[in-house]
């Protein structure tokens, strides 16, 4: 009968709950204890340098169109030797979701997530970023990606003349 | 000393001694349940404050003291006031006619441990209970604000509704002890614990509690997920401390009237009658507890529906085989 | 000491209750006619009769009272719009404050009496016993009569409100 279900099922959860009460907590003590992240965590974000130590970021806007909240600012400027950079870079930390369609919008892999997840502040204007303070000294995530060294830079020199460049790849040759 | 000095000194000290102890239960009630809900959800609960979040009520006074006091601008500013002392004294004032231990002997004097045994102590609860719905609804009321309003019409339809049932499931009690005295009730016990005599009346009464505690499954005028927090939503600071303090009190009062009424007060072989007392009004403080950490809300028809067409045709059925049952015993 | 007692709670009620008809907005009055049936309840009490002075709070003031305001909940006269609301507040408030003070002396005054060994109104003293006793017996019928009442009360009250539910509920789909 339909009313010896709805007994049971008026019981059983009184059961759940008591023998949950037994069991061990789950809860991490955060200050004290750390979670183990995941080396896929989306925390803080960062802007990487390519293996010859210079900065990624072409300045293309790429990231600040792709992100949801709009939190990603920048100033593009050229360098002498025409390779674009930014001159300001700016990312609004109190606003960012950590979704991290920045990154997969950035063609130079410059924009990189981190695990770093402690940006909690007194202070709300202290959570915005400039560039100084994104900017790392290492690759991040991709160690051997140079997006230069496929691409060239190409405005003030022909493509493949810059010192230290590769020649341009010729799409109509069959060779790799 | 003149006899009626200390007759009032021991009534003093009553009335502090229980006052001190409710208020004190009634806090560390708040950190019991905060503790047995987070582990009944696989987490320690509340652990920073002291040791094992021991000094948490603590901290929670003082932060409620120092918080704002915010009266809304179109609010009736002295009913809001007045309103939850309203629901804290009413809550309190019952603990009046609990007798929670046999009668001791102090000074070549018998004090009844019970601040005050009226011989209607059963309509005394009553009576109080049903008082118990103006704090809520006045403070609902004053606030001018749409969900606090809701929140106390809510409030105001459920616990008229649910207190028929639960003075109608008092009634076989006062049938089965003949007396509407508290005390005798309790000594009415001494065998048999009326929760076995008369089961029914047992069920409806605590399911009645429940809804009157206002507490999941019935926590429809606050219900936090429709009405933001119910008929307190706009109040702050120790003005909520009181409803919040007057809740929990209300739970111990209610957990004491189950013990009186159905559990045999502080009947029990071996301990003292104080300590068997305080030992069933913590297990049903616990089994309320309980059923917070498991039942989801009723929907509001459905509340409805069970108090009207369920629980009072129950109770009503209940008071007449009882009083058949006693009219056939007696021959 | 009893007499007294007796004229005060007399003196509230009667002033509780004009305050009840003269206010404006029904909320106070309702908090009015409450602080009137206490007196009220407080006058049985010291009759001798606790057992109606109980009732007396748990019917009129914990249910009808209630069901009043659970009405005038409904009419959607929230306080800003009360009429009144220039009118000074705490002056408004000073009457109801006087006589809860009032009454809460005279409960605890009653309450160190022994209602039915005082000496100006030694009156009968009626237990919930002998009342019982009284009222299904002598007045069986007068019950009876009263009880079929309220059934076919509740009987109309349930047909009217089936009724009417269904055809609305009808015409509006
Ligand atoms: S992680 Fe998402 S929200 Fe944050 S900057 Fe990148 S795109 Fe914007
Ligand atoms: S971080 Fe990447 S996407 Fe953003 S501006 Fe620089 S290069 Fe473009």
């Amino acid at each position: 009968m339909n009313i010896w279900r709805d007994i049971k099922g008026t019981i059983q959860p009184f059961w759940i709950t008591l023998r949950n009460m037994f069991r061990p907590t789950v809860t991490i003590q955060y200050p004290e204890q750390r979670a183990e992240i995941s080396p896929r965590y989306r925390g803080r974000l960062i802007l990487t340098r390519d293996p010859d130590g210079q900065e990624r970021c072409v300045a293309c806007h790429l990231c600040s169109a792709a992100c949801p909240v709009d939190c990603i600012s920048m100033q593009a400027t050229e360098g002498e030797d025409g390779r674009r950079y930014a001159a300001w870079f700016r990312i609004n930390f109190s606003r960012c979701i950590f979704c991290g369609l920045c990154t997969e919008a950035c063609p130079t892999l410059a924009i990189q997530v981190t695990g770093d997840f402690e940006l909690a502040n007194r202070n709300p204007l202290e959570t915005v970023w400039e560039k100084e303070e994104l900017l790392v000294d290492h690759c991040g995530q991709e160690p051997d990606y140079n997006f230069y060294r496929h691409a060239g830079i190409g405005v003030v020199a022909g493509r493949g003349e810059n010192p230290g460049e590769d020649k341009p790849v010729d799409v109509r040759d069959l060779m790799p | 000393m003149p006899e009626w000095l200390l007759i009032t000194l021991l009534i003093l000290a009553k009335l502090g001694l229980v006052f001190f102890v409710l208020l004190t239960l009634a806090a560390y009630l708040v950190l019991a349940e905060r503790k047995i809900l987070g582990r009944m959800q696989l987490r320690p609960g509340p652990n920073r404050v002291g040791p094992f979040g021991l000094m948490q009520p603590l901290a929670d006074v003082i932060k409620l003291l120092t918080k704002e006091d915010f009266i809304p601008d179109q609010a009736d500013k002295w009913l809001f006031m007045l309103a939850p002392g309203l629901a804290a004294v009413t809550a309190l004032l019952t603990f009046a006619v609990v007798p929670f231990g046999p009668p001791l002997t102090l000074f070549g004097h018998e004090v009844p441990l019970v601040v005050c045994d009226l011989n209607i102590g059963v309509l005394f609860f009553l009576g109080l209970s049903s008082l118990a719905v103006y704090g809520m609804t006045l403070g609902g009321w004053a606030s001018n604000s749409k969900y606090a309003l809701l929140g106390a019409i809510r409030g105001l339809s459920q616990l008229i509704s649910y207190e028929l049932s639960m003075g109608l499931a008092l009634v076989p009690v006062v049938m089965l002890a003949r007396s509407f005295s508290l005390n005798d009730i309790v000594m009415a016990q001494a065998d048999v614990p009326f929760a076995l005599v008369n089961p029914l009346a047992f069920l409806i009464f605590l399911i009645s509690i429940v809804a009157e505690s206002k507490r999941i499954p019935f926590d429809l005028p606050e219900a936090e997920n429709e009405l933001v927090a119910g008929f307190h939503t706009e109040y702050s600071g120790m003005r909520f401390g009181l409803f919040f303090v007057g809740e929990y009190i209300n739970l111990i009062i209610l957990g004491s009237m189950l013990t009186v009424f159905f559990l045999g007060g502080w009947m029990g072989p071996f301990l003292p009658g104080i300590v068997w007392f305080s030992i069933k009004v913590l297990l049903v403080c616990f089994f309320f507890i309980w059923v917070r950490g498991t039942l989801p809300r009723l929907r509001y028809d459905q509340l409805m529906h069970f108090g009207w067409k369920i629980l009072l045709p129950l109770s009503l059925l209940n008071v007449i085989l009882t009083g058949a049952f006693l009219l056939w015993r007696q021959g | 000491m009893a007499t007294y007692i007796f004229y005060i709670l007399g003196i509230i009620a009667v002033v509780a209750t004009a305050m009840a008809i003269t206010r404006r907005n029904p909320v106070h009055s309702i908090i009015y006619l409450v602080n009137s049936f206490f007196a009220l309840a407080m006058l049985f009490y010291l009759l001798g009769a606790p057992l109606v002075a109980a009732w007396e709070v748990i019917i009129y003031a914990g249910a009808i009272m209630v069901l009043f305001l659970f009405i005038i909940m409904m009419l959607e006269l929230s306080p800003g719009e009360r009429a009144d609301r220039q009118g000074p507040g705490p002056l408004q408030w000073l009457p109801v404050l006087l006589l809860g003070a009032a009454l809460i002396g005279c409960t605890l005054l009653l309450l160190k009496l022994d209602p039915a060994g005082s000496q100006n109104i030694p009156t009968w003293y009626a237990s919930p016993r002998d009342f019982g006793y009284v009222l299904f017996h002598e007045y069986a019928l007068a019950i009876e009569i009263v009880s079929f009442q309220l059934l076919f009360a509740a009987v109309g009250a349930f047909y009217v409100g089936r009724a009417g539910g269904r055809k609305e509920a009808g015409g509006i789909k």
